[in-house]
């Protein structure tokens, strides 16, 4: 049996990739511009939303001019850039973690991951205040990672495994991960802190308060360029094995780009609950399960969620908020269980 | 007859020291530290045993008969969204009906109303779930899922509330065990002792289904009525334990599932008065550690809700849904 050696650079391209007509191709391509078009439609009429006024005219107007483009620059744009940045690898890292688990209920709200990085968050409040936020976020990312290893660990350990089990468990490992958390942070009287860790929310976004997300971007570009390790990785360990490569260390990448982005998502702006879930389930519906060709597509359209449930947000009850978290919470979990029914009748 | 006696001795001699031990712990919580004053301490110290009396009575019965009912001991009602549809419910009245409406409503009234939905909830959840003959993992994942929406919608709706009247409201919504509305106990205790008698004449049957729908079926058991009676039971036990203390999602698991392992038996007779004793337990004598021993340092239902989990998987590594 001929092998090639585990890191070695190139990789076998999967044989249904280099099989697909050229003539297809084109045509999501066009699909996924036009999607694009769309999600920097939804950014640009997230910058003109807010309390202060920043219309086109205004940023024209020799008068308003200097106002409009100071709140553009503090605000409005490193908002929106937040948005896009965390919905894009927020949806990615689901996309991994389903692969990974070889499930697509899993993503890291639903396997304990995101509540391991704000126990983290809140464990290096506690215990060294004065670290600079990088560090806390490596930290968060360490707790993160050994989170959902013990999750990885738990379903091994059960039998009859469900497709339909694995998200329980990790949703009941996220609220024992919650319920540790808030032990502690009512015994220092840490919970509205905690309350503004764990709902994810843009309002408080602005220059200089969200760089960091520019390192998720980072870690989903490095994704994106392995890509074709996670389609294999996804096909089980057999099939991985059989082509000469280490699925172990595979699942060990895949496990530290998810905790690291959920980690520097968790610490800068909170949880934003099923968009791992929804988007990369909706993308395998019009592009299949190669990592390579659903990653643009999952990223595009994490981007377009996280705006959509914002401006709802906004929009709603202005001039006051509905966070983020909450309005992804709604219609996460509604679009969910219709994934799940839908699902269910297929196989009955 | 007598060796039946002597198989029966076992639980009954385990239900009387579980007994005593919660007599115990109601004993220990009035009397400890009272520093003489017993004119005040006796009857404000009664109010909260009482608290904590309904509510461990109505999540332990409330869990061991969904249980029942669905043939499964990993589902209870919380894990199938109930708690939260209940906070859901209370947020809408408040958000449909303006909190001046509300605020000069009876207590009992709303309260009753609220049951009322629930009652109506579990009958359609009964049509929709339980008898389309869905997979248990999908019924536990629809139950969580549903959790997280309920949960999620009532904090929209909370947000859309000025902040300031929802304020004024919560804290008569979610009376505490330190701070028990004398009218909502007394509601509640009414509630609780009409669904009582409901479910005390469904025991036999309760016994029956345990054997599975097909055999309770062919035993003669009306298996349709009887199950949406015992969900409505539920439903009311579940919106007095919630109304009182807000959601514990995990409590009822904990002690519907220790006191099977404890009792030994399958009889409801046996079954339900040690999980109800043992919540009492856990509750009182948890109340008393964090009290006397950790100063309020700390909040019980988030330790119910650690060990619960914990429970959950473990169980769940055993195998226990089949």
């Amino acid at each position: 049996m001929p092998t090639r050696s585990p890191d070695s650079p190139l990789l076998p391209e999967p044989a249904f990739a280099t099989r697909a007509p050229e003539v297809s191709l084109s045509l999501p391509l066009l699909l996924l511009g036009f999607a694009g078009l769309v999600v920097l439609g939804l950014a640009g009429a997230s910058l003109l939303i807010g309390v202060s006024q920043v219309s086109w005219e205004a940023l024209l107007a020799p008068t308003e001019h200097q106002r409009a483009v100071q709140v553009l620059v503090i605000s409005r744009v490193p908002r929106t850039l937040a948005l896009v940045l965390a919905g894009m690898s927020l949806a990615v890292a689901g996309l991994i973690m389903q692969m990974l688990a070889r499930n697509r209920f899993v993503e890291p709200f639903t396997a304990g991951t995101a509540e391991s990085a704000s126990l983290g968050l809140l464990v290096v409040t506690l215990l060294a205040p004065g670290l600079p936020i990088l560090a806390r976020t490596a930290v968060a990312a360490g707790f993160s990672m050994a989170g959902t290893a013990l999750f990885l660990l738990i379903l091994k350990r059960i039998p009859m495994r469900s497709a339909l089990i694995v998200p329980v468990v990790g949703l009941v490992l996220g609220a024992i991960f919650d319920a540790a958390t808030t032990f502690f942070a009512y015994r220092f009287s840490l919970l509205q802190s905690l309350m503004a860790w764990t709902t994810g929310d843009f309002s408080s976004v602005l220059r200089g308060r969200y760089e960091l997300l520019w390192g998720a971007f980072v870690l989903t570009a490095v994704a994106y360029v392995v890509a074709d390790r996670f389609t294999v990785a996804g096909m089980g360990e057999a099939f991985t094995t059989n082509l000469g490569l280490s699925h172990p260390r595979i699942v060990a990448l895949g496990l530290a780009i998810v905790a690291m982005v959920t980690a520097v998502v968790v610490a800068t702006v909170g949880m934003i609950p099923f968009i791992g879930l929804v988007v990369p389930n909706v993308v395998s519906v019009i592009v299949g399960d190669n990592a390579r060709r659903s990653i643009p597509w999952v990223a595009v359209m994490g981007a377009g969620f996280v705006l959509l449930c914002d401006i709802v947000g906004r929009v709603v009850r202005q001039p006051y908020e509905i966070p983020v978290g909450t309005v992804a919470g709604v219609v996460g979990s509604l679009v969910f269980l219709h994934l799940l029914f839908r699902r269910d009748d297929r196989v009955g | 007859m007598s060796a039946s006696a002597l198989r029966l001795e076992h639980p009954e001699r385990r239900l009387f020291l579980l007994g005593a031990l919660a007599v115990l712990c109601v004993g220990v919580f009035m009397t400890v530290d009272a520093g003489g004053q017993w004119d005040f301490v006796l009857p404000f110290r009664a109010r909260k045993v009482a608290t904590v009396l309904l509510v461990g009575y109505a999540i332990a019965v409330s869990t061991v008969l969904f249980q029942t009912v669905t043939e499964n001991r990993v589902l209870t009602p919380a894990i199938m969204g109930f708690d939260t549809l209940y906070l859901l419910l209370q947020t809408g009245l408040l958000f449909f009906l303006g909190t001046r409406t509300l605020a000069g409503l009876d207590v009992r009234l709303l309260f009753a109303v609220e049951v009322g939905l629930m009652v109506l909830f579990s009958a359609v959840l009964h049509r929709w779930l339980f008898e389309g003959g869905r997979s248990v993992h999908l019924l536990l994942l629809t139950g969580v899922v549903l959790g997280v929406l309920f949960r999620s919608l009532s904090s929209f709706l909370q947000r859309l509330i000025a902040p300031g009247e929802f304020d004024f409201l919560q804290d008569r919504f979610f009376a505490s065990f330190n701070n028990p509305d004398p009218d909502l106990l007394l509601v509640s205790t009414v509630m609780t002792v009409g669904a009582s008698f409901v479910g005390l004449r469904l025991l036999r049957a309760c016994d029956v289904l345990n054997l599975g729908r097909d055999v309770a079926i062919n035993l003669g058991v009306d298996h349709r009525r009887t199950v949406s009676r015992l969900l409505a039971v539920v439903a009311v036990l579940v919106s007095v334990s919630t109304a009182l203390v807000g959601p514990v999602t995990f409590f009822g698991l904990l002690v519907a599932n220790l006191a099977h392992g404890l009792v030994r038996s399958h009889r409801h007779v046996h079954v339900l008065p040690a999980a109800v004793l043992l919540a009492v337990i856990g509750l009182l004598g948890g109340q008393l550690v964090l009290e006397r021993v950790f100063s309020f340092g700390a909040n019980l239902r988030v330790i119910i809700e650690f060990l619960g989990g914990l429970m959950f998987i473990t169980l769940l590594m055993r195998g226990a849904l089949r």
